[in-house]
């Protein structure tokens, strides 16, 4: 094996010894293959395994914990659910339509193949600005792909978050999360046991489609990328639904003992894995392998990555109860091994041996690197730029519109709409909300989920910002009356290999877990996507966290104004900003044009409180409405408020201290505006927590107005804000 | 009453018409398998929303030839009730059973809210208990839900009375605003909008219960299933 051979197999010289050592021989060609995927950044985690044994993963609720296709929970009544969150940002650059559809492909399949129906998708994109238009492609490609392949599935879309950012540019984020529901007692794991076991592949045929795109996703990009575009896979949803029939089908006979989804590294990886999770040794003849080309070598079937196939194992002397539903939904399914006693992935062509490898030494024992992590990378100021004074009513309003009308800020229906995202009728609450709310048919429990992230804050401070994340991810649970159980996250960083950015990376992973830790949300799985990395520039540190929480199947809290003279409260209090903590604002990034300082402060305890305040006002019936303040501060919140169907808006004179652009648009978490008809009570149940509850004014007909003292700092009809909040992607797209 | 489900392999809006007629209307529902030589003793069929075989050539154009669509052919000719949602509606179409076809929304997207409609007519037994005029609001989900057809069809469809929703903000560039339409013996009705999506208040609205009630109205008032036309 020559060392450019090795190379071009992303491994290092050293990663070669290793092997060589492992097997006590030199690796064939297509063993090296076999190798190269297993210890990809994207299969082993070797940069970062190490720092993920930070997170919490325990807790009453948590059934599956990292480490399994996806994370589980007790949600009662003998029913569980299953979630993940996982990227697939290097194919969606690459071919976006194609890219973010198998995307959604590979995280449903995770799910079902736990035994889970999944019944909620949704979505973390990130976008170059739109003002440039490959960035516009780039984004329509993406959500068609999103679009086509969840919609014909039959999965409700039902959320998720956009925002646009130059450092995007050349390397977009797709991050998907899915949620599937099941009875607890019916989980199936990926595990090949008991010896003498059938091997049986099932779905579509293995083509040379996405060959090396674990590798792929493992490194930057580079000009030639592109030309990369034979590793993306192509979708078919329709194959992924009756796969996802077949399976569940299957699963009722009794007759599988371990199921698991080919995605990354496909048959290589399924096989190891298995193997290695039950301490057995997996045998199989790839004459056996539903084959869509002719002339396919062992190393080309064994690194393909064609979609929509599962690898199960069944009971001996059972595989005809198994092969006979996938017969009846006109799918592939074929024994092509078994199971063995000897913790080996052998693998056959024609009888011949082509591969033999210890299945632990491939999922078990890839490199693990403690790579160094200096101080993060940190390209901004921390001293604030002069802000330019801009108190006068119409500027306010020119810079509310602005804010209003900002890709990050703006509705972003023309994206969901595109998504059905009330098949299933489960939907209680779908996108453009605060969270997402699915009831389970089956219980009296629903399900509310919410996508955050944001890179601004976490490149001001990695760990700050991300605890920031997991604190507004679970207020807007908590604001939509649900209790945060628990998290997955997707960690979208640059290249590990550079120690400022490693330090992003751990920074990071220390802030999620504190911030888990406190609101007791373990992290019951997750995905790192790193080499997200442009001609040697990075993107900003985006981790994204997905949280789930639980709560009684109701009529969901509106986060819009519904009627005219209820009391308008603040509860958490408008708090205290300096210029230092404005600079990650979206104030600072659409109106100045700028990045500085640090993130909003966060106490969490006080944080808690709130959300307790939240849920306890939301479980007495007393909100009428309720949505939490976040990007865009006070003056954004108000406004999105007042979004709502019955045009219903608002007076209110908070009482304001220092330069009023700050106090209206800085970005303080623990702050939610409520609507309600009993302010006493409301005040009271706030005063039990220990928070701030001022009524600060009324709702009224059709009207926004923000005054302070005898100072009018807004007031205009809701149409002059709506309309450009409303219409302003859409304008966007459909220039020229 | 009974209702048989039909169930092709790319159905996805089975379980939710299922459980609308069973769970909200009390009613009872069976599925049909996509093979099957015969929809059963049900007395009203309803061919689901999804994408029957993929729909990867012209949404139904594969399951017009399924052997159930012989089976709804027969049964539709014996008089039983035909209901076809969305997809349904497509399969409807392609199969020659309603006039008229299903292409690509104007605006080429796929497109999922809720949409104002109007009742066009009440005689028919797919809206019996509602009211002419009435505003209704379901969700349109559908990439390919723009109706067309030939004038002379259009015309005739409008003189038999056989238009019997029409979308009041026409959101997929349909001819003459046409969201769901009667075959000429009146008792198959085809429409794109989702009324199993909107059968209790948790579901946002139970508009979709006007159309599932007044055929369950109509099965048990039926001495014979065959209706005056026009």
């Amino acid at each position: 094996m020559t060392p450019q051979v090795v190379e071009a197999h992303q491994l290092t010289a050293a990663e070669y010894d290793r092997i060589v050592a492992l097997l006590g021989r030199e690796p064939n060609y297509t063993e090296l293959g076999i190798f190269s995927v297993m210890w990809s950044e994207h299969c082993s985690y070797k940069s970062s395994r190490l720092h993920l044994k930070k997170l919490p993963t325990r807790s009453k609720l948590v059934v599956q914990g990292p480490g399994e296709n996806a994370g589980i929970i007790d949600i009662g009544d003998g029913y569980a659910i299953a979630f993940k969150i996982e990227s697939h940002n290097h194919p969606s650059f690459i071919e976006p339509f194609q890219g973010a559809a198998t995307g959604v492909g590979g995280i449903l399949r995770d799910i079902f193949t736990m035994g889970a129906r999944p019944i909620a998708v949704m979505d973390a994109l990130r976008f170059g600005p739109l003002d440039k238009p490959h960035n516009r492609r780039t984004l329509e490609g993406v959500v068609s792909g999103i679009a086509h392949y969840g919609n014909c599935f039959g999965v409700p879309t039902v959320g998720g978050e956009c925002v646009f950012e130059e450092c995007y540019s050349g390397n977009p984020l797709v991050n998907v999360f899915a949620l599937g529901v099941f009875r607890k007692d019916q989980i199936f794991y990926g595990k090949a046991t008991g010896v003498g076991n059938p091997v049986i592949y099932v779905g579509a045929k293995t083509g040379r489609d996405g060959i090396h795109g674990a590798s792929m996703a493992s490194a930057e990009f580079t000009e030639e990328s592109k030309q990369k575009r034979p590793n993306v896979q192509v979708g078919d949803p329709f194959l992924e639904k009756l796969l996802l029939e077949a399976c569940l089908e299957a699963m009722e006979t009794g007759a599988i003992v371990g199921i698991q989804d080919m995605g990354a590294a496909g048959l290589t990886c399924s096989t190891c894995e298995m193997g290695s999770r039950a301490g057995t040794g997996v045998e199989f003849d790839l004459k056996y392998v539903p084959q869509r080309e002719t002339g396919m070598t062992p190393y080309e079937i064994m690194l393909s990555e064609s979609q929509e196939r599962m690898l199960l194992v069944a009971e001996e002397g059972r595989e005809e109860e198994v092969l006979r539903v996938f017969r009846k939904w006109g799918l592939d399914a074929v024994a092509i091994g078994h199971v063995t006693d000897d913790g080996i992935l052998r693998v056959k062509d024609h009888g011949q041996v082509v591969a033999e490898i210890p299945n632990r030494a491939l999922a078990d024992e890839a490199p693990l690197y403690d790579r160094p992590h200096t101080k993060a990378y940190r390209p901004v100021p921390m001293n604030a730029p002069a802000i330019p004074s801009r108190p006068t009513a119409d500027a306010i309003k020119s810079d509310l519109i602005a804010l209003l009308s900002s890709g990050d800020i703006c509705s972003k229906r023309w994206i969901w709409q595109q998504y059905d995202h009330t098949v299933r009728t489960n939907t209680i609450q779908g996108p453009g909300s605060d969270a997402a709310i699915v009831r389970i048919k089956e219980t009296g429990t629903s399900i509310a989920m919410a996508l955050d992230g944001n890179a601004r804050y976490c490149v001001l401070d990695p760990r700050e910002g991300a605890k920031l994340i997991v604190a507004e991810c679970c207020r807007n649970l908590s604001t939509a009356g649900a209790l945060p159980v628990a998290a997955t996250n997707n960690l979208n960083f640059g290249n590990p290999e550079r120690p400022e950015i490693m330090a992003q990376l751990v920074e990071s992973i220390e802030g999620i877990g504190e911030a888990c830790k406190f609101f007791e949300t373990p992290i019951t799985g997750g995905n790192v996507s790193l080499y997200n990395e442009t001609l040697g520039e990075a993107i900003y540190p985006t981790p994204v966290m997905g949280i789930v929480g639980l709560m009684k199947t109701a009529a969901p809290t509106p986060m819009h104004f519904q009627t005219p003279g209820r009391a308008v409260m603040l509860l958490g209090g408008f708090g205290q900003c300096d210029e230092t903590h404005f600079g990650g604002t979206q104030y600072a990034k659409v109106i100045l044009k700028s990045l500085w300082g640090l993130p909003p402060a966060l106490d969490m305890d006080y944080e808690m409180r709130v959300q307790q305040g939240i849920r306890d006002v939301i479980g007495a019936g007393l909100a009428e409405s309720a949505h939490d303040i976040s990007d865009g501060g006070f003056a954004v919140a108000l406004a999105e408020c007042c979004f709502g169907p019955a045009e219903v808006g608002a007076n209110v004179s908070p009482s304001l201290e220092g330069r009023r652009e700050i106090a209206l648009f800085h970005e303080n978490p623990s702050r939610i505006i409520i609507s309600t008809s009993e302010p006493e009570r409301v005040q009271k149940i706030a005063l039990e927590h220990g928070v701030g509850c001022a009524k600060i004014g009324v709702t009224m007909k059709e009207r926004i107005r923000i005054g302070c003292g005898s100072e009018t700092l807004l007031d205009c009809a809701l149409r002059e804000l709506k309309q450009p909040w409303e219409t302003s992607l859409e304008r966007t797209l459909h220039q020229p | 009453m009974k209702f048989g489900v039909v169930v092709f392999p790319g159905s996805n809006c089975d379980h939710d018409a299922w459980f609308a007629v069973s769970n909200n209307l009390g009613q009872e529902a069976e599925f049909v398998w996509h093979d099957a030589a015969t929809v059963g003793d049900v007395d009203a069929v309803i061919l689901p929303g999804g994408f029957a075989y993929g729909d990867y050539l012209r949404c139904g154009a594969i399951a017009k030839f399924s052997p159930v669509m012989q089976s709804v052919r027969k049964f539709a000719a014996s008089g039983g009730l035909v209901l076809g949602i969305c997809n349904g509606f497509q399969i409807l179409a392609e199969s020659g059973l309603l006039p008229g076809v299903l292409v690509r929304n104007r605006g080429l997207k796929f497109i999922c809210k809720p949409v104002p409609l109007r009742v066009e007519t009440t005689n028919s037994p797919f809206t019996a208990q509602a009211q002419k005029g009435q505003r209704l609001v379901m969700p349109i989900a559908h990439g390919e839900g723009c109706y067309i057809a030939d004038d002379r069809t259009l015309d005739q469809l409008e003189a038999e009375d056989r238009v019997v929703l029409r979308y009041l903000d026409n959101p997929n560039g349909s001819m003459r605003d046409i969201a769901g339409i009667l075959n000429e013996q009146r008792n198959v009705m085809g429409l794109m909008p989702h009324p199993e999506r909107v059968t209790e208040p948790l579901m946002g609205s139970s508009d979709g219960l006007a159309i599932l009630q007044s055929m369950v109205s109509f099965v048990a008032q039926a001495v014979t299933p065959v209706l005056s036309a026009g």
